[in-house]
C-alpha cells in the first residue's frame, strides 16, 4: 500500500486548498501561476519579501493574501 | 503670453506632463479604460489593490492595458474605512514594486462616502513617517487640510462634492482659502460631473483635478475623456492669465468717440 502524503490546509484570498506537507510560498504561487511581478503577498497578514517566498514553509491554517492592482478611483 | 511649456506640475518632487488625473474605475472594459486614459491625456491614473483572481487565470490584469512605466500608477486606499486598513492596503501597495507615491482615501459613511478625518489624519502621520508620498483624499476644510500638510501630506485632495456624485465644485469659498493657505499641490478629488467643473476647479487656483466617474460614466467615455483633458488645459491657462474684476455694471467694449 502506497504511503498516503500528509496534506496540510491552507487558505488564499479567502478559499481553502489543500497542499502537501512541506511546500513553500514559492513552490505554491509557481502553482498557481502567479505572476510574481505583479503581486504582494502576505502570510497571516505580514508581508513577505518576495525574494525570500521559498524560505518560507507553509503550515495548516496559514492564511495567504495574493493582490495586485486593479481598476479603481 | 502665457506659456503653459514652463508651467510646471511637481508632485512629490517629480514633474508631470498633465494636471489631469483619471480614475481606473467603472469602465465597461479594460480596453476602453485604457483608450480613456491615452485620450485624457492623464500621466497618473489611480489605481485600487484587490485579491487576484487565483481561479479564473485567463481575467485581464490592468497591467497588461496601461503601462506602469509610461504612466505612473497610483495606488489608492479606496474601500478603506479605518487607518488600520489603509495603512495594510498601501504598505501592499508599495511591495507590488516600489510605489511610494500613493493616494490615500480613508471613507467615513458608505451612503455619502465623505472621508473619516480623524482616521486621515492619523493614517498620514503613519505613512510620512515610512517614507511613503502621501497625496490626501480630504474634506473642503481649510483646517484639516492645514493638519494634513503639517502631518506630512505631499498634496492636499478636497473632494469637490461626494465621490461619483456629479455635483461639481460645492464649496469655492474653501477651495479658495485652502489655495491661499497653501503652497502644497492642491488637486480636486471626487464630484467632478462635466468638463467645465475642472475648468472652474483650475480657474480657483488648483493644480489638477482627479476624475473618474464622470468619464467612464459619461455616454462617450472617450469624447468626455477629451473634453476634460481641454478643460484643464483652458482653465489652468485662464486661471494664469489673469482675469478681469467683476463689476455690477455694464462697460462697452467699442469706443465712444466717433459715434456717428
Amino acid at each position: 500500500m502506497m504511503k498516503k502524503i500528509k496534506k496540510i490546509k491552507i487558505k488564499i484570498n479567502g478559499s481553502f486548498k489543500l497542499v502537501k506537507y512541506n511546500t513553500n510560498l514559492s513552490d505554491l504561487l509557481k502553482t498557481l501561476k502567479i505572476p510574481l511581478k505583479k503581486v504582494a503577498i502576505e502570510l497571516n497578514q505580514e508581508i513577505i519579501d518576495k525574494k525570500k517566498l521559498n524560505k518560507q514553509l507553509l503550515r495548516n491554517n496559514d492564511k495567504i493574501e495574493i493582490v495586485h492592482f486593479i481598476g479603481g478611483g | 503670453m502665457v506659456s503653459l511649456k514652463k508651467d510646471k506640475f511637481i508632485v512629490a518632487g517629480r514633474n508631470f506632463k498633465s494636471r489631469l488625473i483619471v480614475g481606473t474605475g467603472k469602465y465597461k472594459s479594460m480596453s476602453q479604460c485604457a483608450k480613456a486614459v491615452k485620450l485624457s491625456g492623464a500621466s497618473i491614473v489611480t489605481v485600487a489593490v484587490r485579491r487576484v483572481n487565483i481561479t479564473d487565470k485567463k481575467k485581464a490584469l490592468l497591467m497588461d492595458y496601461i503601462d506602469p512605466k509610461k504612466i505612473t500608477y497610483l495606488p489608492n486606499t479606496a474601500g478603506c474605512f479605518n487607518s488600520k486598513d489603509a495603512l495594510r492596503t498601501l504598505r501592499l501597495a508599495r511591495e507590488i514594486g516600489g510605489w511610494k507615491l500613493v493616494k490615500l482615501e480613508v471613507l467615513g459613511d458608505k451612503k455619502n462616502l465623505f472621508p473619516e478625518m480623524i482616521e486621515t489624519l492619523k493614517s498620514t502621520e503613519v505613512l510620512s513617517k515610512e517614507g511613503f508620498k502621501v497625496m490626501v483624499y480630504c474634506n473642503d476644510d481649510p483646517l484639516m487640510a492645514k493638519r494634513l500638510e503639517n502631518a506630512g501630506a505631499c498634496a492636499i485632495m478636497p473632494l469637490a462634492a461626494p465621490i461619483g456624485s456629479g455635483l461639481g465644485i460645492q464649496n469655492q469659498t474653501n477651495i479658495k482659502i485652502i489655495r491661499k493657505q497653501t503652497k502644497l499641490p492642491l488637486i480636486i478629488d471626487a464630484g467632478l460631473g462635466q468638463a467645465s467643473d475642472a475648468t472652474i476647479a483650475m480657474e480657483l487656483g488648483c493644480d489638477g483635478v482627479l476624475v473618474n466617474t464622470a468619464i467612464a460614466k459619461a455616454t462617450k467615455p472617450f469624447d468626455m475623456a477629451l473634453a476634460f483633458k481641454n478643460a484643464v488645459i483652458a482653465g489652468r491657462q485662464s486661471y494664469l492669465s489673469g482675469r478681469i474684476q467683476k463689476n455690477l455694471m455694464g462697460s462697452a467694449s467699442s469706443p465712444s468717440r466717433g459715434i456717428i
